[in-house]
């Protein structure tokens, strides 16, 4: 018998009653949905910024390495997007659409529609996500009623920069993914 | 229309009973001053919560029948110990002869405190009691007979003990940084595991001293005869009461 | 060595015990004040004990389902019934691609099936790119915590230890420094890596994705610029639906660190075009634990390691005093499941206070499974001498007259004998602690003279 079959006789041969799954309701924040991403981004370690104050860093920090996903700031991109994500490990700074935020946790949802590369929000050295104030919600709740069944190989909640607190827990930035995280937030 | 008054059985454990004795005096006298009817049964030994504890449950069948046998027929039971109630409802052995006689004790059994405010429905005490108070929430109490909300959840916070302590005339309720934190006395844990219980018991010792606490109370002798057996082989200032005996001296 | 054994050396360092025991308290303190920003944090509770119980009553037919899903997604499922099993599947995949160095990220399963020696044993270099798990790794030691993996040293012994091993600066103990130097030194392992290893933290049934759960990013970064991913996951991780990653991602972290959500939350359904995602559903153990009706439901267990934060015994002894892979109250529970013999210590060392059952963010009632387990142990392992003193207890107890004589006797005992005998250093009591003074009568006495 394979383990397979092993494994699946093992749970079918023991007696138990099944148990009924709940119904989920959809619960709510009591602030505004803007105030509470704004703090809990901030709270993550991330910063929201307007997109003047976004040009204004982009231009005082001229990285020489970026590339833009987004369409709105494709003149900014300094590369074109490599076949092999390996030799985006010296990108100074990504820019990315997210889909929607969620305003108890600063998570940003993004799929394979925004990620050119699976890689790209973690190996470049800085990240921008451009976010529209319109997509903020509430919970994770209401984030997956809205993902609900879609399809898309690839998925990720990303919710502030790279960060560890191995060592006597002392938070420490930028551990192996991005060191900053902005949101543009228009 | 008079009702009967209820009968109650005083539950005194057997290590109250050997050690404590005040304890129990206590706390037969504060329910004698709410006028209630209250019998000792003096065939009572020990709940068997020692053994069960250690592993041994099976083995208390006869403590369990002694048990129900001798209070089976009061209107509720009351005693100065959280621990020992929770083990009476909790964790007797299955005695299926007994099955209907083990669920009513289980309904009708009750630690002091709980008695006082859910039974008696004692609120606003009048007595005076003008000195600075460290409570020690016995884990039984606190998160098996619920007492007092738990820290680690999130509903509205309560603390019978602290209800009926307040409104003494100069109290004052200190307040500790680790609000219900075990005091590492345990049972048998108090031996096997000596060097864990004693680090415990000494954490809590300094967080009652660093909040300047004069008398730390609780509603569990065992746990207090562990904190005090360290503050007193070291030489700390702080007294110890069982609640019973601070309501009862209160209220004289 | 026992757990009141290691315990005892543990305590020997006080200074770096109370270290240890505050650092977790202010972990679990954390996690106090998030979770009651949450108003419906009891009924999430609730919610996801509710989800997992479903799941255990029906967990055949939901790996069915997941696997069939999971294929349509083009992820290769392997199942493995046991430990060894599980570590020739990673063997036989690297052996295929041809790989001889992998980077692997967090997994609590990994570590229960023994995989890093396994494969550095058959000539395969595995690096663990959490922080955390590297340092421990520097040091041959297994994690001390599932969440923390190396909150048992202080950044002294770091310092030391990435000088040695990464040339940082003798004596710098800065953790940003020192992060920073792991980050160049995996950032290169992350760049050559062709496989790379992850955990799973939930499989969903109807979608056939999984998803993983970082803060630091290591797990993503070793996936996406390898070709082949494999993921080890324990068949109890499976949820039914997309939206109960609702329910337990808003759990989850904030359990854990008191933190809203881990920072990147990623779900994997299907394979990069061009590369491989394999699953391997791992039993080890856990179809027996299921059958054991009073301890399936720690099968419930998402991982947080909230309960050790919380746990008196734990923070004051360390994770290795307990000798499992998970230590703690769940370690205590699911451990002697796996091998009783070797883990009969374990649910003793707990006062049964409760505050893991409390804290458990799917209400596992490990305090409850605790004393379960105390009971099942006594059956099979129990010390003769502790059997029998507790007959003997039970047999006073039972009889009144024999527990009065017994009861007279000790406070006459108590009294007469000498303070050095009382004392003697085999009497655990009497170590650290007096014990109460006598009285000269008990409570019985006193009833039967003034109200009978």
């Amino acid at each position: 018998m394979s383990s397979r079959e092993s494994i699946l006789n093992a749970i079918r041969g023991i007696e138990k009653e099944e148990k009924p799954l709940p119904e989920l309701p959809l619960f709510g924040i009591s602030e505004d949905v803007e105030t509470g991403f704004r703090k809990s981004i901030e709270g993550n370690k991330g910063y929201i910024v307007s997109e003047q104050e976004f040009l204004n860093w982009l231009s005082e920090a001229s990285f020489p390495k970026v590339y833009s996903a987004s369409s709105s700031y494709a003149s900014i991109s300094t590369l074109s997007l490599p076949e092999d994500p390996h030799d985006l490990e010296d990108l100074n700074l990504a820019i990315l659409e997210g889909q929607f935020g969620v305003a108890e946790n600063g998570a940003i949802w993004l799929d394979d529609q925004q990620l050119p590369h699976r890689a790209i929000p973690f190996i470049t050295e800085h990240l921008v996500i451009i976010l529209k104030k319109e997509n903020l919600i509430p919970t994770l709740h209401q984030a997956y009623d809205r993902i609900g069944l879609d399809y898309s190989g690839f998925g990720l909640f990303v919710a502030g920069p790279s960060k560890t607190a191995d060592i006597e827990q002392s938070l420490v930035i930028g551990a192996h993914g991005a060191k900053s995280l902005r949101v543009v937030l228009c | 229309m008079n009702q009967p008054t209820p009968h109650i059985g005083l539950f005194i454990p057997c290590y109250v009973d050997q050690f404590y004795p005040r304890v129990g005096i206590s706390t037969l006298e504060l329910l004698e001053k709410f006028g209630c009817r209250v019998s000792y049964p003096l065939g009572q030994t020990c709940c068997g919560q020692p053994m069960a504890n250690a592993g041994y449950e099976r083995d208390t069948e006869g403590t369990a029948r002694h048990f129900i046998e001798l209070f089976k027929d009061f209107d509720y039971i009351v005693a100065p110990s959280g621990s020992c109630v929770l083990h009476v409802k909790e964790h007797f052995p299955k005695l299926p002869d007994l099955e209907k006689e083990h669920q009513d004790i289980h309904d009708k059994i009750f630690e002091l405190t709980e008695f006082l405010t859910d039974i008696l429905k004692v609120d606003n005490l009048k007595g005076k009691f003008p000195h600075k108070v460290g409570y020690h929430a016995s884990c039984h109490g606190q998160r098996g007979l619920r007492l007092a909300s738990s820290s680690e959840m999130n509903s509205t916070p309560f603390n019978k003990a602290k209800s009926l302590l307040e409104n003494l005339e100069g109290l004052e309720w200190m307040t500790l940084s680790r609000t219900d934190e075990c005091c590492g006395f345990g049972g048998t844990f108090s031996v096997t595991e000596e060097a864990l219980s004693l680090r415990m018991g000494r954490d809590r010792l300094d967080d009652h001293e660093n909040h300047e606490v004069e008398i730390l109370t609780g509603g569990d002798m065992s746990c207090i005869m562990h904190l005090q057996g360290i503050a007193s082989r070291e030489g700390r200032k702080v007294k110890f009461m069982h609640l019973a005996e601070i309501l009862n001296q209160a209220i004289q | 060595m026992s757990h009141p054994q290691a315990a005892t050396e543990f305590l020997k360092d006080q200074a770096k015990a109370k270290w240890h025991d505050e650092t977790l308290w202010f972990v679990r303190d954390k996690r106090d004040r998030i979770s009651k920003t949450i108003p419906e944090w009891e009924e999430l509770r609730n919610l996801a004990s509710q989800i997992k119980e479903n799941v255990l009553s029906k967990l055949d037919v939901y790996l069915e389902e997941f696997e069939r899903n999971a294929q349509k997604n083009g992820i290769q499922v392997h199942w493995a019934k046991d430990a060894e099993e599980h570590n020739q599947i990673v063997f036989s995949i690297l052996q295929k691609q041809k790989c001889t160095a992998i980077v692997k990220s967090k997994s609590i399963l990994t570590e229960e099936c023994h995989l890093n020696p396994y494969l550095e044993k058959n000539g395969i270099e595995v690096v663990d790119t959490d922080l955390g798990e590297r340092i421990v790794q520097f040091l041959n030691q297994p994690p001390s915590h599932i969440v923390l993996p190396a909150i048992h040293l202080k950044k002294g012994e770091i310092a030391e230890l990435f000088h040695e091993k990464l040339h940082t600066e003798k004596g710098n103990e800065d953790p940003t420094y020192l992060t920073h130097a792991a980050r160049l030194h995996l950032r290169e392992k992350f760049l050559k890596a062709k496989v790379a290893i992850t955990g799973v933290n939930f499989a969903v049934v109807e979608t056939g994705e999984f998803v993983v759960c970082t803060n630091e990013g290591n797990a993503d970064m070793g996936v996406h610029l390898a070709d082949v991913h494999i993921a080890c996951m324990g068949i109890e991780k499976i949820i039914p639906r997309r939206k109960d990653l609702g329910v337990f991602l808003r759990l989850l972290a904030r359990s854990a660190t008191g933190q809203p959500v881990t920072n990147y939350n990623s779900h994997f359904r299907s394979p990069s075009p061009g590369k491989e995602i394999h699953l391997i559903l791992v039993d080890n153990g856990r179809t027996a634990q299921l059958a054991r009706e009073k301890f399936r439901n720690s099968l419930k267990c998402i991982r947080c390691g909230a309960c050790m934060n919380t746990c008196p015994i734990y923070r004051r002894s360390g994770g290795y005093s307990y000798g499992s892979t998970v230590p703690g109250p769940i370690g205590s529970i699911l451990s002697p499941g796996l091998d009783m013999k070797k883990h009969s210590t374990l649910p003793f060392a707990s006062t049964l206070c409760g505050s893991c059952s409390d804290v458990c963010p799917v209400k596992i009632n490990i305090h409850e499974q605790l004393y379960e387990w105390r009971q099942e142990i006594t059956k099979t392992h129990g010390e003769l001498g502790k059997g029998l003193s507790m007959k003997l207890a039970n047999g006073i107890f039972k009889s009144p007259l024999a527990y009065k004589i017994s009861g007279n006797l000790m406070r006459t005992a108590l009294k007469t004998l000498p303070k050095s005998l009382i004392y003697h250093p085999i009497n655990s009591w009497g170590k650290g602690r007096n014990l109460p003074e006598t009285p000269k009568e008990s409570f019985k006495d006193w009833y039967l003279k003034n109200r009978k």
